[in-house]
């Protein structure tokens, strides 16, 4: 297996394995927070933020404590624990540093933690043998693609409020559809990178 | 006594179909749509997701509702996440076990059980306030909800982008794949018209 450097699979990470249009992960909250563009900002970075920060200790956790005790079936509870502390250590630390940052981030951060996309990063990671600097890579850059699509619907929805949509297609089933058209435009960024 | 049996049979039953077509947890609330969409281009794949998601919903609304009297209202939530997290381990390790070509395939998504919102919001809305066997039983009804749509977008993806049902060939030798069905745009659209087709069926109750 040929091992990417990390800037490869950071620009990877957001343009062509896009963790919302090609993994499908952290559809949720997509669905649900896309409406507005600024929340849908200020929700991709709080998740940007958290996704580094939470891959990185996952991956020193797993190979440094899980691997060589054996214990690497239990991951998932423990990322899921890693996940939820990481959450709330984060909220505090800004909350003390910066009330600023606090007031953009604070409403978002408590919604990240049963966003699947940090979940789902974190087990991509194991499965595809990252090394450290590879797997902070691809958490940052999984986050910022997760925003770019986030934003990029939000601005879509925002000028479809104004089409007139079958009535039983209003809401999710219109956004599916333009998602999907989105994926359909992200295919051709396949190919930028040599995998 | 026999009154009560119906009543009670009646209950089961319409519990059931609440969870199935009523409030179905993915096109009613469009919950728990990462899995629908990622693990659907195959039958068989959707298949052990879907009993996968069945057993692990069913089996944790019966503990949190067992556990409901003892666990504090403040971890509550990190109590039902340690819940799921442990059925699916065994999920996981089950499927690794007997089918490890499928373990493979459906990759970290049988991991991502876990976050999937339909076990959450059950154990959250029913499962917290219900006694143990109502709970089980919704949980049962709404992992077979999810079941039957992922079944029913299985089925066309499956059958337009790699002309097969099963792995067993359908389509005739020179059928044209439809490529973008099994690739992740399709699942999109497929999900999306399929939303459609189900609050077309039945107009969705307006509550103020």
């Amino acid at each position: 297996m040929t091992t990417p450097d990390p800037v490869t699979v950071f620009v990877a990470s957001i343009f062509i394995n896009n963790i919302l249009l090609s993994n499908f992960l952290g559809m949720c909250s997509f669905i649900g927070v896309s409406r507005e563009i600024r929340a849908s900002a200020g929700l991709g970075m709080a998740v940007t933020f958290v996704l580094t920060l939470t891959t990185g200790i996952n991956y020193l956790i797993f190979s440094f404590v899980l691997e060589p005790l054996g214990l690497e079936y239990i991951r998932y509870i423990v990322f899921i624990v890693v996940i939820a502390a990481t959450v709330q250590l984060v909220e505090m630390i800004i909350e003390k540093v910066s009330p600023t940052l606090y007031y953009v981030l604070g409403i978002f951060l408590p919604l990240i933690t049963v966003n699947c996309a940090i979940f789902g990063v974190s087990l991509f990671m194991v499965i595809r043998q990252y090394s450290f600097l590879q797997a902070v890579a691809y958490g940052a850059g999984s986050g910022l693609g997760w925003t770019l699509a986030i934003v990029a619907l939000a601005g879509l929805r925002h000028k479809m409020a104004r089409a007139r949509v079958h009535p039983a297609l209003e809401g999710a089933g219109i956004t599916l559809i333009v998602t999907g058209i989105m994926a359909l435009a992200f295919i051709g960024f396949s190919g930028m990178v040599a995998m | 006594m026999k009154a009560i049996t119906f009543l009670r049979r009646s209950y089961t039953v319409s519990t059931l179909r609440r969870g199935v077509w009523d409030e179905n947890p993915v096109f009613r609330q469009v919950l728990g749509i990462c899995s629908a969409l990622a693990v659907t281009n195959l039958l068989f794949n959707t298949l052990i997701m879907g009993a996968g998601l069945i057993f692990t919903t069913a089996m944790a609304s019966l503990t949190v509702s067992l556990l409901r009297a003892r666990t504090p209202q403040r971890v509550r939530m990190m109590a039902q996440v340690l819940i799921i997290a442990s059925y699916v381990v065994c999920v996981d390790l089950t499927i690794k076990a007997y089918l490890p070509e499928t373990s493979e395939a459906l990759g970290p998504y049988v991991g991502l059980i876990i976050t999937n919102c339909i076990i959450m919001g059950r154990c959250e809305a029913f499962a917290s306030k219900n006694p143990p066997w109502v709970a089980f039983l919704d949980g049962l009804a709404s992992g077979f909800g999810y079941l039957a749509v992922l079944m029913f977008i299985a089925f066309w993806r499956e059958l337009l982008g790699f002309g097969t049902l099963f792995g067993a060939r359908i389509m005739p030798e020179g059928f044209t794949l439809w490529t973008l069905m099994s690739m992740p745009p399709g699942a999109f659209f497929m999900l999306g018209l399929t939303v459609w087709l189900c609050r077309a069926l039945m107009p969705e109750r307006r509550e103020t």
